[in-house]
Formats: C-alpha cells, sequence, structure tokens
C-alpha cells in the first residue's frame, strides 16, 4: 500500500466531518446564467414532482365512470385551476428544453456551458405557455 | 466607470477565523491597482497583523486567491475598477469558502488536496528512467482531451466556487475531478482501475449539477464542467490505460 | 452502486424517452384544452386505444423512474438527509408513482366508460 493510500484509510477510518467548513456563497456568487438555469430546473422539477400524485389521482376518478370524471373536470374550470395548469405546462416546457441542454452537455463533445439554450428554456417556456393560454381562452 | 474617481477606497477586509468580522479601511487609490496591492498596502502600512497569502504576484502561482465582492478571484489579476463599477463602492474582501480560515485571508487548503488524493488525482506510472520515454500522439483525442484541462495549478477558486461542496461535504469538486479526467485520458497511467471506482459515486462525477461556476470562475479558464462530464459518461468503466 | 444502475444513469436514460414523451404531451395537451374539457371527449379518444395505452404507460414508467432520483438529491443537498433510509423512500416513491400513474391510464383506456 502505498503513503497516500494509508492516508486516506486513515482519513476515511476518522470521523469524517458533518458539515463542508468555512465560509458560503451568496448571491454575488451565484449570478451568472448557468446558476439560474439549474435553480429553474430545480425547482421546476420540485414542482412537478409534487404536482404528478395529484394529477395521477385526478385521472384516476375517471375509473368511477364518465360522470364521476366529468364532475371532477368541472371543477377545474375555477380560475385557481387554470392559472395553477397554465404555471405547470410552462416549468413543464421548462423543465423539458433545460433538461436537453443538460444532456447535450454530458453526452455531446463539450460546448462551453451552452448559453444559448438556457435562453432558449426561457422563451420556450414562454411559448408553451402562452400557447396553452390562447388555446384554452380563444 | 466613473469620470472622477474618489481619492481614496473603502476597503472590508475579514478579521478572525471562522467567527470573526469585517474591519474598514482606507487605502489611497491609484490609477492602476490591483486588489492585491490593497491587501498589501494595508498590511505594510495600515495594520501589520494582517495575515494573508502572495507569491508570484503575477497570475502564475494562484496562491492570492481570495473572495472579492463575493467571488472567487486572483487578486493579483483583478485590477479594483473591475470589482468597483460605481463611485461609492465598497472592496469586500474575504478569504475563499468552503475551507477552514486560519486565519483573516489565508484558509487551510488541505481538505481541498485531500479530496484530490481520495479521487485518485496523481500520477501512478510502471516506468522508470531506466525505460526509453513513452510516446504519447499529442493530436489523438485522449491527449486533447489531456490538454484541455492540464494546466490547472491548484488555486482553489473553482472548488471556492462550487455549491455543491458546500452542500455535499463528501463532494471531491471541480479541481480534483478535473484532474483526474487529465490522468483517465493519459496513457502511461497505470490506476485507471482505483481511480474510476474513486470518482463513479456520490461523492464523485454524479454529484456536479452543471452548476457551471467553476468554468465561469476558472482564472485559467479550464472548464471543469467538461471534464466532469466525460467522467460521467465513463458510466464507471475504466479506460484502456498501461497494465497496472 | 453498480455505475451502470447508479442514479444518474437511470435519471438521464429516463430523461431522454422523457424528452419524447413530454414534448408529444405539451402539444396533445395546448391542442386539446380549446374548447374545454369533457370526459367525453378524452374518453372518446384514449379509450381502448392500444397505442395511448402503449405511450401513457411507458410515460408513466420513465416519470417514475426520473422523479425519485431528483428528489433524493434535494433532500440530500438542501435538507441533509442521507444514507439508505433516503434511498429506501425515494425507491418507494417511485413504485408508488408507477402505480398511481398505471392506475390513471387504466381509469382512461381500459376502464368504465
Amino acid at each position: 500500500m502505498s503513503e497516500l493510500d494509508a492516508a486516506h484509510n486513515r482519513s476515511v477510518a476518522a470521523d469524517v466531518p458533518r458539515k463542508t467548513p468555512g465560509r458560503r456563497a451568496d448571491a454575488r456568487a451565484r449570478n451568472h446564467p448557468a446558476w439560474w438555469a439549474f435553480l429553474v430546473h430545480r425547482l421546476s422539477g420540485l414542482a412537478l414532482a409534487i404536482f404528478l400524485p395529484m394529477h395521477f389521482w385526478a385521472l384516476g376518478t375517471a375509473l368511477h365512470g364518465a360522470a364521476a370524471f366529468d364532475s371532477f373536470l368541472a371543477v377545474t374550470q375555477q380560475p385557481a385551476f387554470v392559472f395553477a395548469e397554465w404555471g405547470l405546462v410552462t416549468l413543464l416546457a421548462a423543465h423539458l428544453i433545460g433538461g436537453v441542454r443538460i444532456l447535450l452537455i454530458e453526452y455531446r463533445p463539450w460546448s462551453g456551458l451552452r448559453k444559448d439554450l438556457i435562453a432558449l428554456t426561457a422563451g420556450g417556456a414562454l411559448v408553451a405557455g402562452l400557447a396553452f393560454a390562447l388555446s384554452l381562452t380563444l | 466607470m466613473p469620470t472622477a474617481s474618489p481619492t481614496s477606497l473603502q476597503v472590508d477586509v475579514w478579521r478572525g477565523a471562522d467567527e470573526g468580522e469585517f474591519q474598514r479601511f482606507h487605502v489611497p487609490r491609484m490609477e492602476s491597482q490591483t486588489v492585491l496591492d490593497v491587501v498589501i498596502h494595508i498590511q505594510r502600512h495600515l495594520d501589520a497583523t494582517l495575515s494573508y497569502r502572495f507569491a508570484c504576484r503575477v497570475g502564475m502561482c494562484g496562491s492570492c486567491a481570495m473572495t472579492v465582492n463575493g467571488r472567487a478571484r486572483w487578486t493579483c489579476r483583478t485590477h479594483v475598477t473591475k470589482v468597483l463599477r460605481h463611485g461609492g463602492d465598497v472592496l469586500e474582501i474575504a478569504p475563499l469558502n468552503h475551507l477552514p480560515v486560519i486565519k483573516d485571508l489565508a484558509t487551510d487548503m488541505s481538505g481541498f488536496f485531500d479530496k484530490w488524493r481520495d479521487a485518485k488525482s496523481y500520477f501512478a506510472g510502471a516506468h522508470t528512467r531506466h525505460e526509453p520515454a513513452a510516446r504519447v500522439d499529442p493530436t489523438s483525442a485522449a491527449r486533447q482531451a489531456v490538454d484541455a484541462g492540464i494546466e490547472c495549478i491548484g488555486c482553489g477558486v473553482c472548488y471556492a466556487s462550487c455549491d455543491v461542496v458546500a452542500w455535499n461535504p463528501d463532494y471531491l469538486g471541480p479541481a480534483a475531478l478535473n484532474r483526474a479526467w487529465t490522468l483517465v485520458n493519459d496513457v502511461r497511467d497505470t490506476q485507471q482501475q482505483t481511480r474510476v471506482a474513486a470518482i463513479s459515486n456520490d461523492a464523485g462525477c454524479h454529484s456536479c449539477h452543471t452548476l457551471g461556476s467553476c468554468t465561469e470562475r476558472c482564472p485559467k479558464s479550464l472548464a471543469p464542467t467538461a471534464s466532469i462530464a466525460g467522467l460521467k459518461r465513463l458510466n464507471g468503466k475504466a479506460p484502456q490505460g498501461a497494465q497496472e | 452502486m453498480r455505475a451502470a444502475l447508479s442514479g444518474w444513469r437511470v435519471q438521464r436514460i429516463s430523461a431522454m424517452v422523457l424528452a419524447l414523451c413530454v414534448s408529444v404531451h405539451l402539444v396533445t395537451m395546448i391542442i386539446v384544452v380549446h374548447g374545454g374539457l369533457s370526459a367525453g371527449a378524452i374518453l372518446g379518444r384514449l379509450h381502448g386505444n392500444a397505442a395511448w395505452a402503449l405511450f401513457y404507460a411507458v410515460f408513466v414508467l420513465a416519470a417514475a423512474a426520473h422523479v425519485p432520483v431528483g428528489l433524493r438529491r434535494i433532500a440530500e443537498e438542501w435538507l441533509g438527509w442521507r444514507g439508505a433510509g433516503v434511498f429506501a423512500v425515494s425507491v418507494l416513491i417511485g413504485l408508488m408513482l408507477a402505480l398511481a400513474g398505471l392506475r390513471a391510464v387504466y381509469a382512461l383506456i381500459g376502464g368504465p366508460l
């Protein structure tokens, strides 16, 4: 065993720090596009993860027949619901495009942080949300 | 940039260790002045008890890395005008993030280098001086991958900038993983299996969330994000490499 | 953990499947909400349709694989919950999502009218 491996084993046997030591970054360090892209991706994913079980449960009311499903659909006409739906469509589009950017960074040859795709994430989410809103209202 | 610069700078400098506070100094403003010039002036003329590190002062060694107005930088290569956009702005100088603070602006970098060791980010070869020199084709894809990341001098700016390092104390960090990638692509190295095992887990490349702060901040314009993406693509399989 | 089945790999492969499914779903939803939703229209389009059944089943399973990994990361990094327990809970969430989702697919495509 090399000296370095022995040193590693010693540090692993000892108490591993429960927390990273030292100071932490604040918003000034995080104020760059790839960081915002990460935050949008994580928060949209969290929102969608919370929404998904409700979505499955709602669709499952169709098990009780078309009439039961219809009465549930009537509830979804309320403005609060419609707004939430629009929000979810926008977040889903953002999560999708942002996710494609991550896949490209990880699987394709390096081409920088792909900030053009960050712009597309914002734009694409806006377009999807708009298309949904227009489809609903027109 | 203001047309009339004030004659003195307001500078907040971290004093203490992990516990401490910022101390305000007033430093004469000069025509062409780096943040390191400011720190040196304070220690030489205003408060001799200030602790800090520097060596080459020309952007080669990485010793002077500190947190300036929230971002990790080499202070010798950061002009004050680049950080202070407006007249009344305060220059805030703190030690690097994610490392224990020894005193004032000096941090303990052992943990940073321990993670290089844990990632097996050091060369291990089978040859001695008696064998002929290895022949490595500089135009090969593997060598070009090495060359893209080899200039790292271990300054710690990327490590201090990475929030995953803050959120996950086991995370090996962008510098260690970048160096690991250059060694994965080194056809002379003999510990490929051990290395890939060391970095293909939650402490290694799979914890990178492509925040990109490392690539944004690296003073040598390296891209640890690219190297870590390369490690992810290995999927736990070591490359050919030399015989162990 | 074997790299072939690592959380990272599962999430990335399911992400590629979801990229296709979500694109189809977004377009479908934008078209379908026009004029309002009704059980009759939805069931009329989906009920008994094997192609939609296959599409939505794959969609559900990919989502059930994809979501838990992300949630586990958030728990580990922002809540500090680490260890085998968190992993077990994430697997449980995945199973529950798969069951709830497949139940919904059945409700719309195979269930009563």
